[in-house]
Parts: C-alpha cells; structure tokens; sequence
C-alpha cells in the first residue's frame, strides 16, 4: 500500500504511478461528502490554508476553497490584483510573511513556470500548485483522470486525444504526464504554430488532422483557445480555428458511439467545442467540476491529514 | 512483530449464535423492523452489520438498510499518528432522519471510534435513535460510552489486543485474543 510522504503538490511528472492512484482513490471515497445535506466533515479542522492568485480563476480558485471548506479547514483568498505585490513585494517575502502568521498551506497561482516549486524550497508549509505558467496544473491532470476512470472504468490502454494550444498549455502537460504514468497512449492535434517542438519527447503521438484522429479515440480533451493568442499571429483566424480543429457533429463522424468529450473550461461555444456537443450526452465538462471538488479534498487531506512533521 | 496468540474465545458458530440473539434481542427491544437500520463501522463492523440485517429480515421478514461508515476523517488522532490512514468510502443510501440505527462494530475498545461514528451519523441527519451492537466488548473505555447488544464481555490487559477474523475478510470465521505488542 502507497503511503504519502510529500509535503508538497507540484506536478504530475515528480509523482509515480501509485501516488496518482493513491490521490484518485482517496478521492473517490470525498466524492460522496458533496452530495450529503450537512457537506462538511471535521477532518482538518484548525489547519489554515492561503490561496495565493497571481492570474485570475473562478473555477480552480473556488474548488480549492470549497474543497478546504468542506473538511473544515480556515481558508483565506488573497489576490495579486490587491495585495502588496502591486507594491513591489518579493514572491519569497509575501511568502514568508504569510508563512509567518503561522499557516498550513498556500495554494498557488502563477503566471511563472517553477514559482511554486521555488516557494516550496523557500517555506516548510505545503505548497499545492495550482497553475503556473505554461508548466503545470496537477489538480487539473488529477482531475482529467479521475473523471476519465469514472466514465471508462479503467485508463490504462485508452487513447486520449488532447487538442488544441499545446504550446501554451499547463493542463496539457499534466494531463500527459498523468494518462502516461497510468498507461493511456495520448495523441496531441492543433496547429503547428501552437505545437511544442520535440513534444514527442514526452512519449505522445502528433497529428494535424482532427477528423483521422478521432476515428480512433477513446476520450477527446479540448483545450481552451487562449484569445489573447490570436493577436500574436500564433494562428490565421479563429474562424480558420474553428473549422480545422473545433469539435462539432461533422467532425465525430466516425468517432466511437462511447467517445468522451472533456474539457478544462472556460469553454469558448462555437470555437473548440460546438454548443450542440458541449451540452450533449457525451460531454463531461460539468463532472469534471464536479470531481474537481472531490480530487482537490483528496490532495488536501494527504498533504495536511496525517503528518506529525 | 513480536505478537503470539493467546486464546480462541469464539469460533464460526458462536459468532453465529451470537448474531442470531443479538438480532432477536433488537427485535425485543424495538418491537418491528418499521424504521430500523443498520449501520457498519468498517472493515469488521460492516461485515457483522450486513450478517445482522439479514438475520433480522430472516426472523421479521422485513428490508433491513444497510450502511457502511468509514470514520477516518472524523478521528481525533489523524495529526498525532504517523501514517497517513487510508480513507474509504462511507455508502449510506437512505435518509436516516427519524430512523432506528442500530450502530454495529466488532470490538469495543476506548470508546473513541464510536464517537467518532455517532458524530459521523448525526451529520448525515437527526435519527430518532442510536442503538449499539457490539460483538467483542473488551473494556478500557476513555469515553463515557457503553453498547446496547453485546456478543461477549471479554476482560482483557492493554497489552493484549483482540482479533476477531470474519469470513468476508481473512477467510475464517473466530476471535482471537493476542498477547505482546504490535
């Protein structure tokens, strides 16, 4: 049996097979806390967690505090936009300083790849990343996982498709790291202009035709097209977007009967994901938030639940 | 591990006889099995719980629910001990609100872990009472709580602990009492 040891959660590529399963276990058994009338168990009572956003979110940010909410643990939000950052505060002082109020844990998001593995050397509290630059999201990949196996009952062996801005993308890495580590064969599609070079590296398949890559997946993960991106002429239009690489009716023809449609949200209807599909019965994109509850109380309690040190 | 067994204080049919009294004991206690269910604390409780509702329904005919709690994140000690204790599923399907609950467990220690059960079981909803099935009650209570059925009364010293092994879970069914420290 895996026991966890880490004081921090960082990313999926430091962790091994067990440790992920151990977290995607241990979430199914919170799953069932959210439906109760009374949501809420005594487990980390007393224990104080900062969420730390460098970049906006509602949904990470509200999950991780219902998630510390639900088993009772203090939790404070504090964004970048109002705080002392804006007066030219170090990331290691605002840190320290937090740290000096005597807190458990800081939930992190950064616009920096490796700011929260630098905080988690610099403080001895639990640092949990989640998000940073175009790094990782391990909450996102645990997440992706976990909801994978709850629809598929199993991932080792599925193909999983992950389309869309790779470049940029935290939760893409994750998720590879994660559908790796646990045996799935990941296939990557988007424009060449938003494909990391030499990501074969990381054991995945590329394509550039969506139609001929979901004849043969088992699970499809969209990812957000990041607006802001088009201005840098990464691609032509988001029209030209939309019809090479946005999912619709056309596209899944030929697609299996039982093909999952994920998504990390927030959606852009009608660019990656027609509104028809997001809606549909093969679309996820809602239990994701809901499991995103359940992985996050899971992390929590591991890192915080039983330790002495 | 430096454990050696003491003695065999029960065996397949006496944990049977056992049950089929504790359920006939119920039955005198709450007169019909109208709003009555029981609920197993795991690993032990839920296997005693589940052979107790069907003896139940075998004498009364009627559906017996049946729970499962899982009460590791409501213990008192999850900061004090060292290893991370692995959390499972708590399966409770019906509303307990007004209901009988007949609490079942394998052995009654310290108290502390139907504490942490009742306090489970009442987030779940107001049941109109708890009642406490018990098969191995072996003293030493740290709390002020006692069980309604109890299978066996066994005196025992802290250094000796009591295994009950059931067939759903270690392929044998008898109780063990044990001697030396973990």
């Amino acid at each position: 049996m895996t026991v966890w040891k880490r004081k921090d959660l960082l990313g999926l590529e430091t962790l091994d097979a067990e440790e992920i399963k151990l977290i995607i276990d241990t979430a199914e058994s919170f799953k069932e806390i959210s439906t109760r009338e009374i949501k809420k168990v005594p487990t980390l009572r007393g224990r104080t967690i900062v969420n730390l956003f460098f970049e906006p979110s509602t949904r990470t940010r509200t999950s991780f505090e219902l998630a510390a909410k639900r088993l009772s643990a203090d939790t404070v939000s504090i964004s970048a936009s109002t705080s002392s950052v804006l007066k030219g505060e170090t990331l290691k002082d605002t840190a320290r300083n937090i740290e000096a109020m005597k807190i458990d844990m800081i939930i992190m998001r950064h616009p920096c790849s490796g700011a929260p593995d630098m905080l988690a050397k610099t403080i001895s509290s639990s640092v949990v990343n989640a998000g940073d630059g175009a790094h990782e999201h391990p909450t996102q990949g645990l997440l992706d996982l976990f909801t994978i196996r709850e629809k598929k009952g199993k991932i080792e062996g599925l193909k999983v498709a992950i389309v869309g801005d790779i470049l940029h993308s935290r939760v893409a890495r994750s998720d590879i790291w994660g559908l790796k580590k646990l045996g799935a064969e990941v296939i990557l599609c988007g424009p060449p202009t938003l494909m990391p070079p030499e990501i074969e590296k990381m054991g995945v398949r590329v394509s550039y035709d969506l139609r001929e890559v979901m004849k043969e997946v088992d699970v499809v993960n969209l990812l957000r097209v990041q607006l802001e991106r088009e201005k840098r002429n990464l691609f032509p239009s988001l029209r030209e977007y939309a019809v090479l690489f946005g999912l619709n009716k056309d596209v899944l023809k030929g697609a299996k009967k039982d093909l999952v449609i994920m998504h990390p949200g927030p959606i852009n209807r009608g660019i990656e994901l027609s509104p028809d599909l997001a809606d549909g019965p093969c679309s996820v994109i809602l239990d994701q938030v809901t499991n995103g509850i359940a992985v996050r109380m899971a992390v929590l309690f591991l890192l915080l639940g039983g330790h002495t040190s | 591990m430096n454990r050696k067994t003491k003695a065999r204080i029960m065996d397949a049919s006496a944990i049977d006889r056992v049950i089929t009294r504790i359920a006939h004991e119920v039955l005198e206690k709450n007169r019909q099995t109208k709003d009555l269910c029981v609920v197993g604390i795991r690993k032990g409780g839920a296997c005693l719980a589940e052979r107790l509702a069907k003896k139940i329904s075998e004498i009364d005919g009627g559906e017996i629910p049946l729970g499962i709690l899982d009460i590791t994140l409501y213990r008192d000690d999850l900061t004090a001990i060292a290893e991370q204790p692995v959390v499972h599923k708590t399966e409770i399907g019906f509303d307990i609100r007004d209901k009988k609950v007949i609490l079942v467990d394998d052995v009654l220690f310290t108290g502390r872990t139907i504490r942490c059960a009742l306090d489970q079981l009442i987030d779940f909803g107001r049941p109109k009472n708890i009642q406490l099935a018990i098969l191995i009650d072996r003293g030493h209570r740290e709390l002020p709580i006692r069980a309604d059925y109890v299978g066996k009364n066994v005196p025992t010293s802290v250094v000796e602990t009591i295994e009950v092994r059931l067939k759903e879970l270690d392929e044998v069914d008898e109780v063990i009492i044990m001697e030396g420290e973990k």
